[in-house]
């Protein structure tokens, strides 16, 4: 019987001074929050994207409360997020402008010549391993083992026929893919840009059209036609300058490899 | 005496590893060992909260449990002063040292329920080990915890990259590295230090 009733006494006082220890210590060691790092998490869109460039939405949560980042971080959620941010955190809401991913190759498996056949692991990173960084002639072309895809969070990121292709109306621009592409082709653009190169082959004119039915050839028919003076050609590829591009789409049209894609469509 | 210490520590790191010879600890070794870093961190976390653990609960075993002749309570009193202890260092830590406390960040709470933390301070008291001993034993046992911890996960960082028949994608090859790591580890079992 003494036994039973030290058991619930010795495990009842034990518990009890435990408590009683915990609650002092909650008081004592209580670290203040800032109430407005709760509100800002709230309103950020909670996919732990790492688009904004700090570990997790908490984290970034956190800077913006101590006033060590901006508002308009949260890619995932876009203006309104960053409206809303603003609000809690007080100050004018200088919104960024929406970025979508881009994969500036069109080298799909019909298109772009095959340099060997790859029955490797399905990783971009172990496929760059063997000769020339690609399983296609064109060692600027997309591998297509789809380091992208897995890394996005958004469904926005899908390889079709050895090539990513860009789900725009599902991409938030996180920049999740970019990390992911162990050769750097993927880079984000601004939403508003409608024309885009999908090429990024560096190669001569002649080389490009022994390796792919597509590739940019660098014969400066867009350079001449455009408007603007927005495309250019260097190093043997077509760029935009998106600060000087009209949208309109003329390049586009007149280029002999249709490799400019338009999104405006 | 400090032969004594020193086969407890080598004991405890190699030849008994909690994770690879005793089994204790599994869930945190295969939750938390997908990347180096935070396998390390998780691992500085056991290791801190089992010598705390063994200290404190040597003191409330032989103090109160043994005197009033209340042994077979050892698992439940172990259980509740872990689980305050673990609240307690959080909350400590967060406060004292906000470094350490990051550096740990969630796998502190994760531990309060980790069978090794138990495992240690029940199999301090089956040793009868005294109070240098045990926290000896607690630390080293964190230390071959975190040995193992680390090495998975180097292992699978590289598995990502090996050719392995697509039945095995995901949890079954980790089991199996994880199965023959700890062959690995069997080659140290029955080996006796200093008699």
């Amino acid at each position: 019987m003494t036994t039973i009733l030290y058991s619930i006494l010795v495990l009842g006082a034990l518990g009890a001074i435990f408590g009683a220890v915990l609650a002092y210590a909650s008081k004592v060691f209580h670290v203040e929050v800032d109430p407005r790092q709760e509100a800002v998490r709230e309103a950020l869109a909670g996919a732990n994207c790492g688009g904004c460039g700090y570990p997790g939405c908490d984290g970034y949560a956190a800077a913006v409360a101590a006033g060590e980042a901006p508002c308009n971080k949260c890619v995932a959620g876009g203006a309104a997020t960053a409206a809303k941010v603003a609000e809690i955190m007080g100050v004018a809401n200088d919104a960024a402008e929406k970025m979508v991913a881009f994969v500036p190759c069109s080298g799909a498996h019909d298109i772009a010549e095959p340099r060997f056949n790859y029955s490797g692991p399905v990783d971009c990173r172990a496929a760059m391993l063997f000769g020339g960084k690609s399983s296609k002639l064109c060692t600027f072309a997309c591998i297509g083992l789809g380091n992208c895809e897995r890394a996005c969070q958004f469904d926005a990121m899908h390889v079709e026929n050895g090539v990513a292709k860009v789900d725009r109306s599902k991409c938030v621009g996180c920049g999740a893919c970019v990390d992911a592409c162990p050769k750097s082709i993927v880079k984000l653009i601004p939403e508003s840009q409608k024309i885009m190169p999908a090429c990024r082959n560096q190669d001569k004119g002649a080389q490009v059209m022994k390796i792919c039915k597509v590739g940019c050839i660098g014969c400066m028919k867009c350079q001449r036609e455009c408007p603007a003076d927005a495309i250019v050609v260097t190093n043997n590829v077509a760029t935009v300058d998106v600060s000087k591009c009209v949208q309109c789409g003329h390049c586009a049209d007149v280029c002999p490899r249709h490799i400019i894609e338009y999104f405006g469509k | 005496m400090l032969t004594n210490i020193l086969s407890i520590a080598l004991g405890a790191i190699l030849i008994n590893n909690f994770i690879f010879s005793q089994f204790l600890g599994c869930c945190p070794f295969l939750g938390c060992s997908s990347k180096v870093d935070t396998a390390t961190g998780m691992g500085l976390a056991v290791v801190f909260v089992m010598g705390l653990a063994s200290a404190i609960c040597w003191v409330v075993d032989t103090y109160i449990l043994v005197p009033l002749g209340l042994d077979f309570l050892e698992t439940l009193a172990f259980i509740l002063v872990i689980a305050a202890l673990v609240q307690f260092v959080e909350m400590f830590l967060k406060k004292m040292v906000p470094s350490l406390y990051t550096a740990l960040g969630i796998y502190l709470p994760l531990i309060t329920t980790n069978c090794a933390v138990l495992g240690v301070v029940l199999l301090n008291v089956q040793n009868h080990y005294n109070f240098i001993e045990s926290v000896v034993y607690g630390i080293t046992g964190g230390l071959g915890f975190m040995l193992a911890i680390v090495l998975f996960a180097s292992v699978r960082e590289r598995i990502q990259f090996a050719d392995y028949p697509e039945c095995f994608e995901g949890f079954p090859i980790c089991l199996v590295s994880a199965g023959l790591l700890a062959l690995a580890f069997m080659g140290f079992s029955g080996m006796q230090i200093f008699g």
